[in-house]
């Protein structure tokens, strides 16, 4: 019987470790490129490659409030874009560009407003239905962008230009390798705790609250509350992001709190596939990739050509393209430690 | 005093009174049935209980304290715990994992995040798992089960947090008769520590595992007892059982 059930357990484990095997050798592949690039391509391409690792950590934000905890916020870049704002102000007001002060700034302006916004749609007494909170996180993003426009003091249409480089004493990270892999370390060290809060028994809850909200209410998770934390951390991540991009632009402009923004990161997350962080990067990498070709090579047509691309993706592959290496299974995920050998009746 | 006891619950939807005064009562470690014909608000008396819907008039005490107005998390926390109608089994995760989830519904946020109790549920996650015959199926995800070993299943989350109550609606629904069998045979244990509402319409079932009895009809009660005075009852007889 012990033998039994010894052979019948170590298949089962073989399974379970090539299939994490399958995630990890992506995500080690696409650390290894990304780490590679800065020496094998020109500046103008770093360039262009650190504006990626940072719309990928912005996508990381969504990824971790739509792919895992089911919350469909189609107003991302409000917080994104409000941090953006705000280390613009405390660059142009008061001369403060030191990435000690600005990055931590921007993480709390982004988890202050998500907490904000998060707290007047998420908690409720009854949970609220997916269209109200998208639309409502639609709207915010869109009253951002008015808002954006029409005020003076953040420079109306025009936006905060001139922003001064970002500092660490007196060294200045202006764009460039430097500040590429400055983006892809905090990239990193986003992604690591994305992934630990997600494969901790907090990503179990979470799974829970994405399958069945209702359900896991019944066990005794406060779930409302479960869906404003994630909803802020989110709201945290976009901050981080959003301070970046606007370093490393030189100015920040409405765009960057509205919906146009917004859709931007939701197509990320969908085409590369919700639900696993590395799809999240991945859909980032290969839209903004394919856009920046596509620009170059058909000037005309080319938003035409990556609609049409996109909606094949989504249509034809609703799980995102890593869906093509990953299997259901692994995206899932596994919480618990599983059955041991020594467990009666575990096989 | 009883576990639980509601009392003159109305429940009214637009223009229908779906319950119109209904009274239950069930004290600690008694298996209690809730029966009636089609629509006589058995489901709807269960969900103003558990908390899926609030009463329009009327009282819900658990354990000697108002839980009227309390949500479902609150009440669960309380220990009441409910196995919905409809089966809802995570089916994407494991049957491992779906235990867990309702074992460490109540630890704190920062034990979640740094999966403290992880190791320490694994234990009383297979335990519940052998109770339910399903320890074999640990790691397959909860969507391979059978229609009655996903019933199984949801009695075994519905009962791992050691409830003081369980509100089973329909738990055999779709079973087949040894399926049925066997779940008299795994809720049977339970009574040394829970008590159990169940709403059920195989009346053989009820009348094997159940201590208490109450009849529904049209929202209200129509009859309650031990199960002898039930089924001695003529106005039952001539409502519900005959035309069972």
């Amino acid at each position: 019987m012990a033998e039994t059930e010894v052979a019948g357990l170590a298949p089962a484990t073989g399974q379970t470790t090539a299939r994490w095997n399958v995630l990890l050798i992506v995500e080690a592949v696409v650390l290894v490129v990304a780490l590679a690039l800065p020496m094998v391509m020109p500046d103008y391409l770093t360039v262009f490659a650190t504006r990626v690792a940072i719309l990928a950590l912005f996508a990381l934000s969504f990824d971790l409030v739509w792919g895992y905890a089911g919350i469909m916020s189609f107003g991302q870049a409000l917080f994104f874009g409000a941090a953006g704002y705000g280390v613009a102000l405390l660059g142009r007001d008061l001369n403060i560009s030191n990435l000690l002060i600005v990055l931590p700034v921007g993480v709390l302006i982004g988890f202050a407003f998500a907490l904000l916004l998060g707290g007047f749609l998420l908690l409720g007494r009854h949970p609220t239905s997916m269209i109200f909170v998208a639309l409502g996180t639609l709207t915010g993003s869109y009253a951002a962008d008015r808002l954006a426009r029409g005020w003076y003091y953040l420079g109306g249409q025009n936006g905060i230009p001139s922003i001064p480089s970002m500092t660490l004493g007196s060294y200045e990270l202006d764009e460039g390798p430097v500040f590429y892999y400055f983006a892809l370390a905090l990239l990193v060290v986003v992604y690591l705790l994305c992934r630990f809060l997600v494969r901790s028994q907090f990503g179990l809850a979470l799974a829970g609250l994405r399958e069945n909200e209702t359900r896991i209410a019944f066990f005794g998770y406060k779930t409302q509350h479960l869906k404003a934390i994630v909803f802020a951390i989110g709201g945290a991540i976009a901050g981080l992001a959003g301070s970046l991009y606007a370093f490393h632009e030189g100015f920040v402009w409405p765009n960057m709190v509205g919906v146009v923004i917004s859709t931007q990161v939701v197509l990320y997350v969908l085409f590369g596939g919700s639900g696993t962080l590395i799809g999240a990067v991945i859909g980032t990498v290969i839209i903004e990739g394919v856009s920046f070709w596509l620009s170059d090579n058909y000037r005309e047509i080319w938003p035409i050509i990556l609609g049409v691309l996109l909606l094949f993706v989504i249509m034809f592959r609703p799980l995102g393209l890593i869906s093509f290496v990953l299997s259901e299974r692994e995206r899932v995920g596994r919480f618990g430690i599983g059955p041991q050998k020594g467990d009666h009746g575990a096989s | 005093m009883a576990l639980l006891e509601a009392t003159g619950v109305v429940k009214v939807f637009g223009k229908l009174t779906a319950l119109g005064g209904a009274a239950l009562s069930v004290a600690e470690n008694e298996f209690h049935g809730l029966i009636g014909p089609n629509g006589s608000g058995k489901s709807t008396l269960m969900k103003c209980v558990a908390g899926a819907e609030t009463p329009t008039e009327g009282s819900v005490s658990f354990a000697g304290a108002d839980i009227t107005a309390l949500s479902p998390a609150e009440r669960a926390r309380a220990g009441m715990s409910l196995k919905f109608q409809i089966t809802s089994v995570l089916p994407a995760l494991s049957l491992y994992d779906n235990i867990l989830l309702a074992l460490q519904a109540q630890a704190s946020l920062l034990d979640l995040v740094l999966s403290r109790t992880r190791r320490a549920l694994h234990d009383q996650v297979m335990t519940m798992l052998q109770q339910f015959r399903l320890a074999d199926r640990a790691r397959d995800p909860a969507s391979a089960l059978s229609h009655g070993q996903q019933q199984w299943l949801e009695i075994a989350m519905a009962l791992a947090s050691k409830p003081r109550l369980l509100l089973l609606d329909e738990p055999t629904g779709g079973m087949s008769l040894e399926e049925r069998r066997v779940t008299g045979e795994l809720l049977a244990p339970i009574k040394q520590h829970c008590s159990l509402v169940i709403v059920e319409h195989d009346l053989d079932f009820i009348r094997d595992i159940c201590d208490r009895l109450t009849v529904l009809d049209q929202g209200k009660v129509l009859a309650s007892g031990t199960v002898a005075e039930i089924q001695a009852s003529k106005s039952v007889q001539e409502i519900y059982l005959r035309r069972a």
